[in-house]
């Protein structure tokens, strides 16, 4: 057999998936199916003001006008998702929130460390605050302290809603409106929990925040809200991270993330995306419909936004930056790989209307097995944006002859003095290489490993120093079959 | 002791047959070099050594220090001790020439059960050897092979050799594209390799490699077969009468 056929047959027969095992602890469950008295419900488990049970209210009433109108334009094949078939609350039993991770359960606790984030190690050794988010309630929060000194407000948006109400009736949906499509509609109704931030005026945020998900509850719906506000002249790091359990039935995550840098101010979103992909035969796993934007509010302010994203049977994410500010950059790097029967139809959109607005768009994909993988951008420029640049490089490496890969670029200008570039290119990973790199000494699976790195390191290198460092061995590791 | 021992070898590529009963043994220590013309089955011969897919054995054995090398997959080999210097050395887009090597040190030091080389012990190693085969420092942080010039292609090779150190090197006309003084360069460094424990198959179509890498023994492969052996004068003789009458008697 030809070397590459069997490259094919390695990555198609992954490994069962590394993070597959579910911990058992006593969920608080909402009854199953979705309706008024559940967003109520939800509403009332958080304790909520009464503005924010009409918000949802209000976002749920208009998801029931939209029941037909699930996004249908982009290049993915799964059967229709029975919205009332779904637990929409679970909530590990606890009455107080622990004041430290000794009051954590300590099954919780043990959970992170198989998945390899053990938060006592993380806290004394990098340095990295993080909000852990189990299931739908944040239960951990650590760093808080050291955070509130510097001004940063770093919490549960639950806790948000609380204490910040002031900014999160300011800035929650001002850049990803309840209305904008059929999941933003579900999630604004029924999110659970997600992180808030806000970095005051002037702060360079000395730490990188991050949060890791994690689906553990059988059939519950992941509603992730996200709200990540950067003062003036601040800057901060954001890392999410997510790895969910193996199990049979499809899991929906709607998440909805909204990022707003006033001026001068810079936002950092890297993301590493591994939920379970489903198996080889592409039975399972989670359907990850996400969305993600950015509002460069102020004048040079910048977004940058870096995805791996390797997991989800499905996955539906376009990362946007909406350049309103003068002088404002918006940057999306990417690797989206995908194995077997898994299908990812993911890219961006840079909307450019400030003068002298820039925006760069670097996307890697890589397809193996029967996978489908799709690159599908926007870039928009307004009749106002003077000056504004943009360059989009997209490429796509095939592993195998079983696989697809697309490039889907729009481009609008209506500027006379903007300028746009675009490049793409596919490659396929040749049999000569992989004998050369075999015949050094190297196994199949490294030398697969080796040469995809070589592709995506241009994105890879945009993480920050530890994640860069996970996410290589996430690329070799989505790519191998059973070799350890 | 025999390194590498060939016999009987038949081997044929997409039906029609190539080598044509190839016996050949190499002892540690020794320098052999195949010379003939196009197309007889030097680079087929190498191929099959490295294990390439597309070439099929029909006869004969080829062992390895007393293990059946036709057995192994090319990486096994490889990490078993045997190199091949390409002829025409692959482009990797987009992995540095560092981090090739780095990977290629490190599955060799895993096989010996030694733990992964640091970055600084790395560097000062392959700063050495470049110094060596005159390569200058910045070029491992090329990508591999991309846009190298024929002479640098085939320094990188043996850059890639001095560092793995194999037991068992086929430098597969890696004279092929040098000028002199790169000829040179690299003849260096292979001469520098050489050792009672280790062993060289030469293969090349001119003499020219042998004034600078002198063989033991010097092999004429004509029409699949090794017509005639004898010592490093042959390259002589065929330097001046050419391969005819080989050919005449393949």
């Amino acid at each position: 057999m030809a070397a590459t056929a069997k490259t094919v047959e390695t990555v198609r027969d992954v490994e069962a998936y590394k993070y597959g095992f579910v911990t058992d602890i006593e969920s608080d469950l909402a009854p199953k199916g979705l309706s008024e008295e559940i967003v109520r419900f939800i509403s009332a488990k958080k304790n909520e003001p009464k503005w924010m049970l009409e918000w949802r209210l209000k976002a749920y009433r208009y998801w029931l006008t939209l029941a037909d109108e699930e996004p249908t334009w982009a290049k993915l094949h799964f059967p229709k998702i029975d919205y009332q078939d779904s637990y929409y609350y679970a909530a590990p039993k606890q009455k107080v929130g622990p004041k430290s991770l000794d009051e954590v359960d300590p099954q919780l606790l043990e959970t992170y460390k198989k998945l390899g984030i053990p938060l006592l190690e993380q806290q004394i050794l990098s340095g990295v605050a993080v909000d852990a988010v189990f299931d739908s309630v944040s239960v951990a929060t650590t760093y808080k302290k050291k955070l509130n000194e510097l001004g940063v407000i770093f919490c549960p948006i639950s806790e948000a809603v609380q204490k910040h109400p002031e900014l999160v009736q300011k800035y929650l949906c001002s850049v990803v409106p309840v209305g904008d499509n059929f999941y933003v509609a579900l999630n604004s109704a029924v999110f659970t929990d997600g992180s808030f931030v806000y970095i005051p005026k002037g702060l360079r945020c000395p730490m990188e925040l991050s949060t890791y998900f994690r689906i553990n509850e059988k059939n519950t719906g992941q509603f992730e809200r996200t709200l990540i506000i950067a003062d003036e002249g601040s800057y901060v790091s954001y890392l999410e991270g997510c790895t969910a359990p193996q199990r049979d039935e499809n899991q929906l995550h709607a998440a909805v993330v909204e990022l707003i840098a006033l001026d001068n101010a810079e936002i950092k979103y890297s993301t590493v995306q591994n939920w379970y992909p489903g198996d080889k035969d592409g039975k399972g796993g989670i359907y990850n419909f996400v969305t993600k934007r950015g509002a460069c509010r102020g004048k040079n302010s910048k977004i940058m936004w870096t995805q791996v994203e390797t997991g989800s049977a499905i996955t539906w994410k376009y990362p946007s930056c909406i350049l309103q500010g003068d002088g404002s950059v918006g940057e999306f790097y990417s690797v989206a790989i995908t194995n077997n029967h898994q299908q990812a139809d993911t890219g961006t959109k840079m909307i450019h209307i400030g003068k002298n607005t820039r925006s760069k768009i670097i996307s890697k994909g890589i397809s193996a097995g029967k996978s489908s993988n799709t690159y599908r951008g926007l870039v928009r420029i307004q009749g106002k944006a003077d000056g504004a640049r943009n360059y989009t490089k997209c490429d796509s490496l095939l592993i195998g002859s079983t696989c697809g890969a697309h490039t889907v670029p729009y481009i609008e200008n209506r500027s006379p003095t903007a300028q746009t570039e675009h490049e793409a290119t596919t490659s396929k990973i040749g049999e000569d290489q992989l004998f050369y790199c075999m015949q050094r000494g190297m196994t199949q699976e490294e030398a697969v490993s080796l040469i995809v790195n070589g592709f995506c390191k241009e994105v890879l290198q945009t993480l920050p120093m530890e994640f860069a460092v996970e996410a290589q061995k996430l690329v070799g590791v989505s790519l191998e079959g059973g070799v350890g | 002791m025999a390194l590498i021992e060939i016999k009987n070898l038949h081997v044929s590529v997409q039906g029609k047959d190539i080598l044509k009963g190839i016996s050949l043994t190499i002892n540690a220590g020794e320098v052999h070099a195949i010379m003939g013309p196009n197309g007889t089955g030097k680079s087929t011969l190498s191929n099959v050594i490295a294990g390439r897919e597309g070439y099929e054995v029909t006869q004969g054995s080829v062992s390895f220090d007393g293990q059946d090398l036709l057995a192994m997959p090319p990486d096994a080999r490889a990490r078993a001790g045997v190199f091949l210097a390409f002829q025409y050395p692959v482009e990797i887009p987009g992995v540095s020439t560092s981090a090739f090597l780095k990977t290629a040190i490190n599955a060799k030091r895993r096989t010996e059960g030694k733990p992964e080389i640091d970055a600084m012990e790395f560097l000062k190693l392959v700063k050495a050897k470049n110094k060596a085969l005159g390569i200058p420092d910045d070029m491992i942080k090329r990508p591999l092979n991309v846009g190298f010039s024929g002479g640098e292609k085939k320094r990188a090779e043996v850059l890639q050799m001095t560092l793995l150190e194999p037991r068992f090197a086929v430098l597969d006309e890696t004279d092929s594209g040098l000028d002199i003084d790169a000829l040179k360069i690299v003849s260096d460094g292979v001469n520098a390799l050489r050792g009672p424990t280790r062993a060289f198959l030469v293969i090349t179509h001119y003499q020219r490699l042998l004034n600078y890498i002198v063989p033991d023994y010097v092999h004429v492969m004509a029409g699949g077969r090794i017509v005639k052996s004898g010592g490093k004068e042959l390259a002589y003789e065929l330097e001046a009468e050419g391969y005819t009458k080989y050919l005449a008697a393949a």
